[in-house]
């Protein structure tokens, strides 16, 4: 049996689950435990597992993240809360220099079972500071592993992969994403998808677009409009940004041998600048065309609407940076 | 003569100031053994012996990269972890070979880390700067000043978690105060009352910025009043008066009183890392503080006059110290290299690698 959830839902409803599931599960960060955090993923968390494992901070991201490393060296599974992603660069000196390498250091004594958990992207005028995404930063940083799931089924099924993992993960929800709905299993019903793994969301013969989180579902909506106009897009979600699965990838451009990757976050040293050099190290000889890249622009993010618009990348980009590829613009 | 951050006549009213402040006649707590006190003296001699033969190993390249010496802080280690049991666990800082062998590390496998060697505690990937012997309860030296903080914090946290009656003792020094996750740490560790003991090493040099211009108010120990917490000051030269401090500070975190901050005041006359030519500081006469101070000079001569041991044990024990470190740089030197096959174990743990591939 299955039922349609929010990736909200999808997200509280894994924290429950392992919390219940492991007593060794603990959760750090601000508004986490009363408020059951602003958009309500760790609702009811508090209240079943009380403060002992449910913390509320002070607003000290740094000592969040650094508390967080020592327990896990030390036997806690814990979850570090950061409310917006933008602010993970305060505490970025745990997670690169310790964190990501605190077990190759000292000899691969200690375990780092730990997730930070953060909202990124951009949308809903919040500029600036609020919008970002750093998938590129992280992935950069060997020890480290990158989630990026967007839908309820790979939201829960990720979490879970991720706190019962033995090392270090940044997982990374869109806040735009969290009302999008999706089947999932019955509650009582365990499951966890795999790091590493990507999945085809939609088949097509013409052309290959890697999408990361929320351009997904611009992807596809993208592939709707351009399926009328008799072109079929393969739209491929890696789910997580590393571990990367390029045969999937590589596999997909066996038809199609063109290639496009979508991201949110701005163009200059993002993630798809790596992934399109190692499809091209990887598999040269099955593109036809130059690859392209559809992200956002190179500007911090601007507040105003109509900026903010202009800014990211939209399925219309998507559209016709796809029909440019085709020779069809 | 270079322009100097503190003259000699500055130096000579500092230790006016500690002997007056700080400084303790030694005086052996009642719950330590005559033995127990000798093995204090022998650890002392060992990281002194160990951190004496670094310099010069280092000069021969012997020994690679970057690497800090515990001289002259040997009481620190030794009377903090002396007061530990079995399961407590230590953070460190980047000067972190007295903590290895304060927590009862083996100077071999640190000597072959040292020499970038195999068989090294980090099998030849972490070096001085990241000297761990995590099965001792001794959890890393870091090279970035400060950041062990909230690593202890952690360690504590998960004692209190799982009910589990260990400590931590978080090991700093007076540079790693000025670092915004040292006050984060103790606030977040005082809210919740986690059993973890803050010492910091104030060796009052944060390479060459002396404490008294890196901080307006120069006593750490005064800190602790804005986090509610006990703040204690101790003499950093004198083995006993940080085990007590430590002793105490452990029996109210077990109790679940929560964190102590203690300052260990001493002094680093010895240059901040191998290779310091001290330009910052005037040393063109006799360093007044390295005669007087010296924690070994002091515990030698408190045990033999306390009648504890003779010149003869004393010198005996010693002895074993410096074969010790002696055996431990013949065995480092004759011990293999790091296999470049081994290049990518421990960036993930065994079951990713073995899924992945580790890159």
């Amino acid at each position: 049996m299955s039922r349609v959830i929010t990736i909200k839902q999808a997200l509280n409803e894994a924290h429950l689950e392992e919390f219940e599931r492991d007593p060794k599960v603990v959760i750090l960060g601000c508004d986490v435990g009363i408020r059951g955090n602003p958009f309500g993923l760790t609702k009811g968390l508090y209240e079943r597992f009380g403060g002992e494992r449910v913390r509320d901070t002070p607003i000290s991201e740094a000592a969040i993240v650094g508390t967080c490393l020592g327990a896990a060296a030390t036997g806690l599974r814990p979850i570090a809360e950061i409310l917006f992603s933008d602010w993970i660069t305060i505490p970025m000196d745990q997670i690169v220099n310790q964190i990501a390498k605190i077990r190759y250091m000292f000899g691969g004594k200690i375990n780092v079972p730990l997730v930070i958990r953060a909202p990124v992207g951009a949308g809903g005028g919040q500029a600036a500071q609020h919008s970002q995404s750093f998938e590129a930063w992280f992935s950069h940083i060997p020890g480290l592993q990158v989630v990026m799931p967007i839908t309820p089924y790979d939201a829960k099924g990720l979490f879970k992969t991720a706190i019962r993992g033995n090392d270090p993960v940044l997982f990374f929800e869109h806040k735009r994403g969290y009302e999008i709905t999706g089947e999932v299993p019955d509650a009582n019903e365990d499951y966890t998808v795999p790091f590493g793994e990507a999945v085809v969301r939609r088949e097509g013969k013409d052309i290959t677009i890697v999408a990361i989180s929320i351009m997904v579902h611009k992807a596809l909506t993208a592939a709707e409009a351009l399926s009328q106009m008799g072109i079929e897009c393969e739209v491929i979600d890696p789910r997580t940004i590393y571990p990367f699965d390029y045969e999937t990838v590589v596999k997909s451009l066996k038809k199609p041998h063109r290639l496009i990757v979508a991201h949110e976050s701005n163009r200059r040293s993002g993630i798809g600048a790596e992934i399109v050099s190692q499809v091209v190290e990887k598999a040269f000889e099955e593109l036809d065309e130059r690859p392209a890249i559809v992200a956002g622009l190179n500007v911090p993010m601007p507040y105003s609407r109509s900026l903010e618009n202009f800014v990211i990348p939209s399925d219309e980009k998507i559209k016709h940076a796809v029909l440019q590829l085709m020779d069809r613009a | 003569m270079p322009i100097s951050a503190i003259s000699m006549d500055e130096s000579l009213a500092k230790l006016e100031r500690f002997k007056k402040e700080v400084m303790k006649e030694l005086k052996a707590p009642s719950d330590l053994s005559i033995d127990a006190q000798i093995e204090m003296f022998r650890k002392m001699a060992l990281i002194r012996e160990f951190d004496t033969n670094v310099k010069s190993l280092w000069k021969q390249n012997f020994i690679y990269g970057l690497a800090h010496a515990y001289i002259g802080a040997e009481a620190i280690a030794v009377g903090a972890c002396g007061a530990l049991k079995m399961g407590d666990y230590i953070t460190s800082t980047h000067r972190g070979h007295g903590h290895v062998i304060a927590m009862g590390g083996d100077v071999k496998k640190m000597m072959s880390e040292l020499m970038g060697k195999a068989d090294g505690y980090c099998k030849g990937k972490g070096g001085s700067m990241h000297i761990a012997s995590v099965d001792d309860g001794m959890l890393g030296a870091t090279g970035i000043v400060g950041s062990g903080m909230p690593i202890a914090v952690g360690s504590a946290l998960t004692a209190q978690v799982l009910k589990k009656d260990y400590v931590t003792v978080c090991f700093h020094g007076d540079g790693g105060t000025n670092q915004g996750v040292w006050h984060e740490s103790l606030n977040l560790a005082a809210i919740w009352n986690l059993p973890v003991i803050f010492l910091c090493e104030n060796n009052q040099w944060a390479i060459s910025l002396p404490y008294d211009k890196a901080a307006k108010n120069p006593k750490v120990a005064d800190r602790a009043v804005g986090y509610g917490i006990p703040g204690i000051t101790v003499d950093g030269f004198n083995p006993f008066d940080v085990y007590e401090a430590v002793q105490d500070a452990a029996e109210r975190a077990r109790k679940g009183e929560g964190p102590t901050l203690i300052e260990a005041r001493f002094y680093r006359y010895i240059g901040h890392f191998v290779a310091d030519d001290e330009r910052y500081r005037d040393t063109t006469t006799s360093n007044p503080w390295d005669e007087s101070m010296d924690p070994l000079k002091r515990m030698r001569e408190y045990l033999i006059k306390s009648g504890a041991v003779n010149e003869e044990k004393i010198e005996k024990v010693y002895s074993s110290a410096v074969k010790d470190v002696q055996e431990a740089i013949e065995h480092a030197k004759a011990a293999p290299e790091p296999d470049v096959e081994a290049l990518y174990n421990d960036v993930y743990s065994p079951e990713f690698i073995k899924k992945y591939g580790g890159v």
